[in-house]
């Protein structure tokens, strides 16, 4: 209330400030939505995933047989069928239904996603950030020596060490696929934010006598942002890949779960007469992941050329 | 006479940029700044011309306090900006600000003005209602207060320029130091700023540590001024008499080599020096005075010996062989 | 004494496709460079200068632009018309371009010989048969041309082994290696030090009048052109406001355009610092009706908001895009005029 009065002298009122701010945003989000969709193909990327993770979010009532791929079941009479109407994607060697065990599988694969990428980019981030602005210090050095060790370990076969030291599941393997994945963003924002620190509005925050806090997390963050954005969508692709890899020789979700790349797996005996039993979930694999690639070269364009 | 309201003595910065040898690693060493003088009196507008390379923003940096020197003061009314704690105060990240060269760097792209704006106030004016001291800082600047929402890309450079003299303005400081605020602008547009400036100025008693390489505006803007080249200062004298009766070599190399745009200032520029020869690398700054090699008066002496820092009339000073006190006498 | 004209542009017209519909970048050019002559092209960041530019060149990146009308001829033939072939011949040895920044022109991975030997080589047919000793020969003297020492050693330099006011020179030496008819300079010497960039534009003035090139002088520096050539355009938001013989044109600028530019430029002679042009260059999304300049022009009357005036003539060669010297259109602009020339 005390603004309002306060502010009058300026010709504004609280409506008219509320009015502009949404003008400035609407313009913001115009702008972002032209240069994304000019490539059809991001558009392309952007509705597949939005399709897979509605699907994936309500496979209970999506899927004709959602029983099949919850809970334990056998049905020797139709096992092994061919696509048809009744099953779409054929039924697997002890009659359970593809489709729905497809569609429930991209939850394993989502979800080992996004629980991968949560527990890494906050991690790696912080880590680039605190290890870029401090460039030259005995603190970069640590961090970015850190990085390079991790680095230096062969990723697949640190998560199968991992896997199949401790019991395997699929919270280990995302335990492993995480450790080996940190320093990836590490790196990333480590180059930009030594770039960045040059910068003058980071020398005229520091003048002023801004926080470190401030200076990592407003001024450089906001800016980076956008390539870890980009870099998240095509790593959920890898993410997705390497679980299926995973279950695929026996260390991720574990059967009889519907993991895709379990279901690739325990298809792949039956090649190439029942040949729908691993085709459904690996093409349901390459969707995935190419979705998630073309959102990711979306996004780059989006956060690409800021003059246009 | 006005009091001194910053005084630089003996000031330098050097930088180490790598080492020669594998064993006996002997560091190679920039002297950006090498022993430089000045003072800034209040109200004043001094003008620090220089080429690049020559040191000049160095200095800037190290008033706000970018850079630590090497060796050397700066003094704030007499205070210490480095005495000895790693940190400087608070009141003098207040006091001292900056505007910087390139407006598109001088604003995070990603921040709204409002957010820029807010943050000196945040920390220096917190007892303020911010939002109205923003609208405030924008009217002081003739800009409109819809601007709050909008970010630097829907600015024009000089639009970009104006919102980083209202953050410097927003600390109330007494000191600006303006690194070549206008150099990345177009003409039509520096005519405004630089005007902006001067009324600021006089509405806030600001002094001006104005660096730039453009002597024509130095000219128009300046009370005093002085000529960098490599690291040291090689004249300095009040406005009017600088561009009257300009004395070092480099200094009327400079004033000769201006493009101007008619009959009458070409008349002002002294007896054609050409220019000639590269401007040395500061890595290996010559020995002696460091413009000989490209001084047409150069003589024995100018390659053995430095020459010292000479008032040849009251505050008009050369650092120059050809005005060494027992040849003036020849 | 009319010289033949080397290049013409008629009514060019270009546009970008962006966010939010199409910017009408250049609204009618129109542009003659006659042989021998020296021609300067001064005007604002975002003016057009350099659109036009490489819309004779063809090197205009097509989408987001676009030429949606317009003629240009060199030597008489429409270069739109031309082949890729005969245009990659005629940027060759035809036209030649000097940019604003050295370090960018030259590639940091090649020596300066390994960069302008092939530019020599690939300039013309016969060049391509010379052995590569008397193509040595010739990149030697290009580089002697512009008063560089020693420059068999520089041939085997890499460009960061240069200073900027010499890597400046090697991009003039390998512009003229192979005599254009035509230097289109951008800016050159912009990113020099003062005294640096003067050692250069003398030199580079020196070598076009040695050789009778014509030249394209393309910056917003006034200064500069009114030491190193023969005719001025003052170009404004895509359109060309005045041309006139550099003489006159600084003792006698005629659109309000020009006058608040040269107003503009901080003096020697000091007196303080003009106020400028008030207002900015327009949106190209939208720009204003009419003449583009009368939003901020003093003497704006009703027709300038309403027509698009064209070039009247004024006096021999001086010719100026403004209402305000439209002597046809009767006594109610020739009050308005004598007030503006007062």
């Amino acid at each position: 209330m005390t603004q309002q009065t306060n502010l009058s002298f300026s010709g504004l009122n609280a409506q008219q400030i509320k009015q502009l701010e949404r003008e400035s945003r609407r313009e913001h989000w115009g702008r972002a939505w032209y240069k994304f969709s000019r490539n059809s193909l991001s558009i392309v990327g952007a509705v597949t995933i939005l399709i897979i993770v509605f699907l994936a979010i309500f496979a209970p009532y999506v899927t004709p047989y959602p029983d099949h791929a919850t809970k334990p079941f056998t049905d020797f009479a139709n096992a092994s069928q061919p696509p048809s109407l009744e099953h779409l994607f054929g039924t697997d060697e002890i009659g359970r239904d593809i489709f729905s065990r497809t569609i429930f599988g991209f939850r394993f694969s989502l979800s080992m996603g996004v629980i991968v990428l949560s527990l890494v980019v906050p991690v790696g981030v912080l880590l680039g950030l605190i290890a870029g602005y401090y460039q030259g210090t005995r603190i970069d050095s640590i961090i970015m020596r850190t990085t390079d060790i991790f680095l230096s370990v062969p990723s697949l076969i640190l998560a199968l060490a991992i896997a199949s030291v401790l019991e395997p599941n699929l919270s280990h393997s995302m335990i492993a696929i995480s450790l080996m994945w940190w320093p990836w963003y590490t790196r990333l924002v480590y180059g930009q934010t030594t770039a960045l620190r040059n910068e003058f509005f980071v020398s005229s925050a520091e003048v002023t006598g801004a926080s470190t806090a401030h200076i990592l997390f407003r001024e450089i963050l906001p800016n980076i942002l956008s390539s870890i954005f980009t870099k998240m969508s095509l790593d959920m692709g890898w993410v997705i890949i390497i679980g299926a890899s995973l279950s695929f020789v026996g260390l991720g979700v574990q059967p009889p779960k519907p993991g895709l790349g379990t279901m690739v797996a325990s298809g792949a005996k039956y090649l190439p007469d029942q040949w729908w039993i691993s085709l459904f979930p690996a093409l349901a694999i390459v969707v995935i992941v190419l979705g998630f690639n073309l959102l990711g070269d979306g996004l780059r364009d989006l956060f690409a050329a800021e003059e246009v | 006479m006005t009091e001194d309201i910053l005084t630089i003595t003996d000031l330098k910065k050097h930088f180490v940029i790598g080492h020669n040898g594998l064993i006996h690693r002997t560091p190679i060493t920039v002297k950006a700044v090498d022993g430089v003088s000045l003072s800034l009196r209040k109200g004043e507008t001094f003008g620090l011309v220089g080429e690049s390379g020559s040191g000049k923003s160095t200095v800037a940096y190290m008033t706000v306090g970018m850079y630590r020197p090497t060796s050397g003061t700066i003094r704030f009314r007499g205070e210490d900006l480095f005495d000895g704690s790693k940190e400087r105060s608070k009141r003098h990240k207040k006091e001292i600000q900056i505007v910087f060269q390139d407006p598109g760097s001088s604003l995070n792209p990603r921040r709204s003005i409002k957010d820029i704006l807010d943050l000196p106030l945040r920390i220096h004016q917190p007892q303020k209602n911010r939002l109205e001291e923003i609208v405030r800082l924008l009217s002081l600047v003739e800009l409109p207060p819809e601007y709050m929402y909008k970010y630097p890309r829907q600015l024009s450079g000089g639009e970009k320029q104006i919102v980083a003299i209202a953050r410097a303005l927003a600390t109330d400081p007494s000191i600006i130091v303006l690194d070549e605020p206008t150099s990345a602008l177009d003409v039509s547009i520096q005519g405004k700023v630089i005007n902006l400036l001067i009324r600021l100025q006089q509405e806030f008693e600001l002094s001006f540590l104005f660096i730039t390489h453009d002597l024509s505006l130095m000219r128009n803007v300046a009370s005093r001024v002085a000529i960098m080249y490599l690291g040291k200062i090689c004249e300095v004298a009040d406005a009017a008499e600088f561009f009257e009766n300009p004395l070092h070599p480099y200094t009327q190399m400079l004033l000769s080599s201006i493009p101007v745009l008619t009959e009458e200032e070409e008349a002002l520029k002294p007896v054609k020096v050409e220019s000639r020869g590269e401007i040395p690398s500061p890595v290996n700054v010559p020995p002696g005075c460091s413009f000989h090699s490209r001084c047409p008066y150069a003589e024995a002496i100018c390659k053995q010996v430095d020459p010292e820092m000479k008032e040849i009339r009251p505050g008009h000073t050369v650092r120059c062989h050809l005005f060494a006190s027992d040849r003036s006498q020849a | 004494m009319t010289r033949q004209p080397l290049l013409e542009i008629e009514n060019l017209r270009v546009g970008f496709k962006v966010y939010g519909g199409e910017l009408h970048v250049l609204d009618g050019v129109d542009f003659v460079v006659n042989k021998g002559e020296k021609v300067g092209l001064v005007g604002e960041t975002g003016c057009g200068k350099t659109t036009t530019m490489k819309a004779i060149l063809r090197i205009l990146p097509q989408p987001p632009g676009f030429i949606e009308s317009g003629v240009i001829r060199f030597h008489g033939r429409d270069l739109m018309q031309v082949k890729d072939r005969e245009m990659r011949h005629i940027r060759g040895q035809g036209i030649s371009m000097i940019f604003q920044d050295p370090t960018a022109a030259l590639n940091p991975v090649f020596t300066i010989g390994q960069q302008l030997e092939p530019v020599i080589k690939y300039a013309s047919p016969e060049n391509r048969r010379l052995p590569r000793k008397v193509i040595r020969q010739k990149a030697i003297q290009a580089l002697r041309d512009v008063s560089l020492a020693d420059p068999e050693r520089l041939l085997k330099a890499y460009p960061v082994q240069l200073s900027g006011g010499m890597r400046q020179r090697v991009c003039i030496g390998m512009a003229l290696a192979t005599n254009p008819e035509l230097l289109i300079a951008d800016e050159p010497g912009t990113s020099l030090d003062v005294t640096i960039q003067d050692q250069v534009l003398r030199l580079l003035h020196q070598l076009v009048e040695e050789r009778d090139s014509s030249v394209i002088l393309i910056t917003h520096t006034l200064g500069i052109v009114r030491q190193m050539t023969d005719r001025l355009y003052v170009m404004y938001a895509g359109n060309m406001v005045e041309t006139a013989p550099t003489r006159r044109i600084f003792t006698n600028p005629l659109h309000p355009y020009t006058q608040g530019l040269m107003d503009a430029v901080p003096k020697l002679t000091g007196g303080g610092v003009a106020h400028g042009i008030p207002g900015r260059i327009p949106d190209y999304l939208h720009p204003p009706t009419g003449c583009r300049f009368h939003p901020r022009c003093p003497h704006a009357m009703d027709i300038c908001r309403q027509k698009k005036p064209s070039f009247y003539t004024v006096e021999e060669a001086h010719q100026v895009a403004c209402f305000l010297y439209d002597t046809s259109s009767g006594a109610d602009s020739a009050p308005a005029r004598k007030e503006a020339l007062a």
